[in-house]
């Protein structure tokens, strides 16, 4: 049953895939011209002469003479091929400008959902069960000052306050030296060393707002019936709340794994520019910017292609969690 | 020696910082193996002393004086004033559960959803007496079998929602049980239950109380649930005891006034024609102005519905084939005429498709087939041939009062606004006129203009239903659906909304599509009763007629299935078919419908009256 139901999921991605990637490569089409017009006018534009030739030469190599239809089925056919294409800008393979920016986009992105979950269950049980008590407001004051300051004003504050203090600049996510080189241990440690700065910053508003919803579904479950039938049975309060409301509250947050991971994503790439990570932020925003067609294309499907497999694993999650889900074939709210 | 004596217990609120009492004084014991009635309206607080028992009363609420004695009659000789100890302690926690087990209102909501009912039960079983889990399953397999799953080794690994109604509070008395408490605290048990599951629950706890010695202390506002069920009633009123003994006493020499009234407010069958329920204050003091003369009698039906069908299709869809689909017929060949200013009572439990019926009529849901034609002795509507402008055009003619006077106001909107809005939605009357329209609307349903300004959640249940009621008497209709417009108010209100409908009946000559579970309810206001089961008609009569000489088995049992509040007539439990009385396989072959046989056939009576059975059956043959 269960096993049918994660096949019938992970088939249901594959349409979505396709039209995702329809549309971003309509969306990064739609603005006039191309990367090799935008060339030439700003070669135009700081004096060079620019060489026609040789950007007609280039579009044609790129197959930018014919319709768009075509190139979109050869991106598509060489994305499944792992092919992410070719940087203009760069004049390089995509992947080799991409991969380990992923990297570690993926470990800022992963290890600030972990911190936000570790830090705002806690907080939110408490909060709940200490229903407007001095700890509750308290915690709630402390978590609508997360909620309120911007990302980068916070990472701003940090910066400053890390360079005064502690003499080191925090910026960047790795020392320059192990940047473009192979793992090793000295390059975890170091990544480990610049983490937590920026895990704090992109999850400081995440784990207020986590906080806030802990609270208010667990309030909410604290109130039902079955509650109080654990508790009439002698049920501990702390045992009964864990196996009843908590799990229950639960379910919100599993079904929220897919929205979170594209929004920490984004919220972080502002966050990187400020603090000048070597994510993939910086690279997406000066890409779209020169419409550097592949890098900025295969770049938004992996993103696209992150949230698919976030919302799968919160699915699969959610129906191992929740028997109406898995048993009756639709969701109950 | 009693198991429980609570005496001079006080509890009270703080709310918004001001302290109330909600329980004023109350004293009440609980014989060893005998079951005690605790009788009041919502707010009277007969539920806070129940959680008060338990100790699991909410934060804001505190016992501020008293004792609650429990005397555990495994440990003779000893006592525990339940009052004094500190909650969530280790002491209270031995007794909840262990010793005193509780089920309540709502069976679904009261087991977890994620849960098996094995896991549940074993649980509370596991808390106080820890057994291996072999003997656990065993113990609890067997306690299932007692309380009626047909195969309890399957239903262990059950969720709740794969249960009907009926069988999860059977999952629910299991688990209150499990550890053979010395007392049951039954709040509200059957109030959730179609009359027939009911009188098999309560059925159920009596056998269950005989065998394992128990004592039940019910809660409930049902005097016909108290009359079958209780040895000693206890009747509280505004968290004060207004009259306590033994049952006989209670129901057969009643002193106190409230008590009184309460008896003569609630309907029963033996009411005469014309026969008045007495409300305990009557919605509104002006009598009936210029009642309408009744419609001739051959005159053509208000509304006449023919061959209705609905199906649903249901379960999950799989990616390959066809899965689980399966389709539910709810409403099957439903045919029926309304005359005008005649009220037609449907009657049925929950899932027989007397809502979906309803709401056809509505034009909330397209059948698959059938036809309804509306006609005011001037013309004849298609209703289900309406489209656009002219659907529009024909809404205010048929309006609806709902059974949930909270969830169907909207708590944002104002009175005024509420019952204004159906008038500038089909644009009656400029400002000045709706407001005057509005205020004249109040007053019919007896409340003061004055709270027009006011929003929804300052009245009370019974003043918000007589706003339903307003609101649907706001466009003048002609057919109004009353779809279980009392079961969610207290006795005494349930006579003063059934009054006032009546007169409101008279007044404008209204036409009644009334649908309710309560056959007394139905008795007290239909002229004809249509009774459905699982999407059929299956047998339709004047009321007189039906309640005398029922002839289908469904109708027979649903008769034989509501408890009178009275001890001369109790209940036979034991007449009551045990998979449910809507279940056709115990039906005599007469009214079953054989595989590959032909269509069963409306038989006619004489009288209007009419019984599904299979076309070929005489009329002795049924009878």
């Amino acid at each position: 049953m269960l096993l049918q139901y994660i096949l019938k999921r992970i088939l249901v991605m594959i349409p979505t895939l396709l039209v995702t990637s329809a549309l971003i490569f309509t969306v990064i089409n739609l603005p006039e011209g191309d990367y090799f017009e935008t060339l030439a006018a700003e070669m135009q534009a700081q004096g060079e002469k620019a060489d026609l030739s040789r950007i007609e030469f280039l579009k044609k190599e790129y197959g930018f003479d014919k319709p768009p239809v075509e190139r979109y089925f050869w991106w598509v056919t060489g994305l499944l091929q792992g092919d992410m294409g070719y940087s203009f800008e760069y004049q390089r393979p995509v992947r080799e400008i991409v991969g380990d920016r992923l990297m570690l986009t993926m470990v800022v992105s992963f290890v600030t959902i972990i911190v936000t979950w570790l830090i705002a269950f806690p907080i939110g049980i408490y909060s709940a069960t200490h229903q407007y008590s001095w700890g509750d407001y308290g915690l709630t004051f402390l978590g609508l000052i997360g909620l309120a300051i911007p990302h980068f004003l916070l990472a701003l504050v940090f910066m400053y306050a890390a360079n005064v203090w502690f003499g080191t600049s925090i910026g960047g996510l790795v020392d320059p030296q192990y940047l473009n080189q192979p793992m090793s241990w000295a390059k975890l440690w170091s990544i480990l060393e610049h983490l937590w700065i920026p895990v704090i910053i992109i999850g400081a508003g995440g784990t207020a707002g986590m906080i806030r919803a802990v609270r208010a579904n667990l309030l909410d479950e604290l109130q039902k019936q079955y509650f109080v039938t654990a508790r009439a049975k002698g049920l501990p309060p702390g045992k009964a709340l864990r196996k009843y409301p908590l799990r229950m509250s639960l379910n919100f947050f599993v079904s929220d794994i897919g929205d979170i991971l594209p929004s920490i994503v984004s919220g972080a790439e502002i966050v990187a520019i400020v603090l000048s990570l070597q994510t993939t932020g910086p690279l997406l925003i000066r890409a779209l910017q020169s419409q550097d067609m592949y890098l900025a294309g295969s770049f938004l499907m992996f993103l696209s292609f992150l949230t698919v497999i976030g919302v799968l694993i919160s699915d699969i999650s959610l129906a191992i969690l929740d028997p109406r889900i898995r048993l009756q074939g639709t969701a109950t709210k | 020696m009693d198991i429980l004596r609570i005496s001079d217990l006080r509890i009270g609120f703080t709310i918004h910082g001001l302290a109330r009492d909600v329980v004023k004084g109350v004293s009440l014991r609980v014989p060893p193996g005998k079951t005690v009635a605790l009788v009041g309206e919502s707010g009277s607080g007969k539920s806070v002393i129940s959680q008060a028992i338990m100790g699991l009363l909410p934060r804001a609420g505190a016992i501020t004086g008293g004792e609650i004695l429990f005397r555990d009659p495994l440990k003779p000789g000893t006592s525990i004033d339940i009052a004094g100890l500190p909650s969530e302690g280790r002491e209270i926690r031995a007794l909840r559960g262990g010793r005193i087990g509780m089920i309540f209102q709502e069976p679904m909501s009261s087991l977890s959803p994620v849960h098996t009912i094995g896991n549940q039960i074993e649980e509370a079983l596991q808390l106080h007496r820890p057994t291996p889990k072999a003997q656990a399953r065993e113990l609890i397999e067997v306690m299932l079998k007692r309380v009626g799953f047909k195969d309890p080794h399957r239903a262990f690994g059950f969720y709740p929602f794969e249960l009907s109604g009926g069988l999860r509070q059977r999952a629910m008395l299991a688990m209150a049980l499990i550890c053979q408490p010395a007392l049951l605290i039954a709040d509200e048990p059957t109030t959730a239950l179609d009359v027939t599951i009911q009188a098999q629950v309560l059925d159920l706890m009596r056998d269950l109380q005989a065998e394992m010695g128990m004592a039940i202390l019910l809660i409930t506002h049902d005097l016909g649930v108290v009359a079958n069920m209780a040895d000693e009633v206890v009747v509280i009123y505004h968290g004060e005891i207004m009259e306590s003994g033994p049952v006989e006493d209670i129901f057969r020499r009643p002193r106190h006034p409230y008590l009184k009234a309460l008896l003569k407010a609630s309907p029963h069958f033996d009411m005469k024609e014309g026969e008045r329920l007495v409300a305990l204050r009557e919605a509104r003091t002006r009598p009936v102005v210029a009642p309408r003369p009744a419609a001739p009698k051959n005159a053509a039906p208000l509304l006449s519905v023919r061959n209705l069908r609905k199906t649903y299709t249901t379960g999950s869809r799989k990616f390959f084939g066809k899965g689980t689909l399966s389709t539910v017929v709810a409403v099957d060949d439903v045919s029926f005429d309304i005359r005008r200013g005649e009220c037609l009572g449907l009657v049925g439990e929950s899932g027989c498709g007397k809502t979906t019926v309803s709401k056809i009529i509505m034009r909330a849901v397209t059948p698959d087939e059938g036809e309804i034609i509306f006609d005011d002795g001037q013309a004849r509507t298609d209703v289900l041939g309406l489209q656009g402008e002219a659907l529009r055009a024909f809404r205010p003619r048929v309006q609806m009062i709902f059974q949930d006077p909270v969830s169907s106001l909207s708590p944002r909107m104002t009175v005024m606004n509420i019952l204004r809005e159906p008038l500038v939605v089909h644009g009656r009357g400029e400002g000045a006129e709706q407001t005057a329209r509005v205020r004249a609307l109040m007053e019919d349903v007896g409340l003061d203009p004055r709270f027009l300004n006011r929003y929804p959640h300052s009245f009370s249940g019974g003043q918000r239903q007589r706003i339903g009621i307003a609101r649907a008497l706001a466009l003048d209709p002609e057919l109004i659906i009353c779809d279980e417009p009392v079961s969610a108010l207290d006795v005494s209100v349930q006579a003063q909304i059934l009054n006032l409908l009546k007169d409101l009946q008279a007044e404008r000559g209204l036409t009644f599509l009334f649908i309710s579970h309560n056959l007394a309810v139905v008795n007290y206001m239909a002229d004809r009763i249509a009774v459905m089961a699982n999407g059929r008609i299956v047998e339709i009569a004047p009321r007189h007629a039906l309640f005398t000489r029922p002839v289908h088995p469904y109708t027979k049992a649903l008769l034989k299935s509501v408890p009178f509040a009275d001890l001369d007539r109790k209940l036979n439990f034991k007449l009551v078919a045990p998979g449910g009385a809507s279940d056709s396989t115990h039906w005599a072959p007469a009214f079953r419908r054989e595989e590959n046989g032909p269509e069963l056939a409306h038989l006619p009576l004489g009288d209007g009256h009419f019984v599904l059975a299979q076309a070929g059956a005489s009329v002795r043959e049924v009878a």
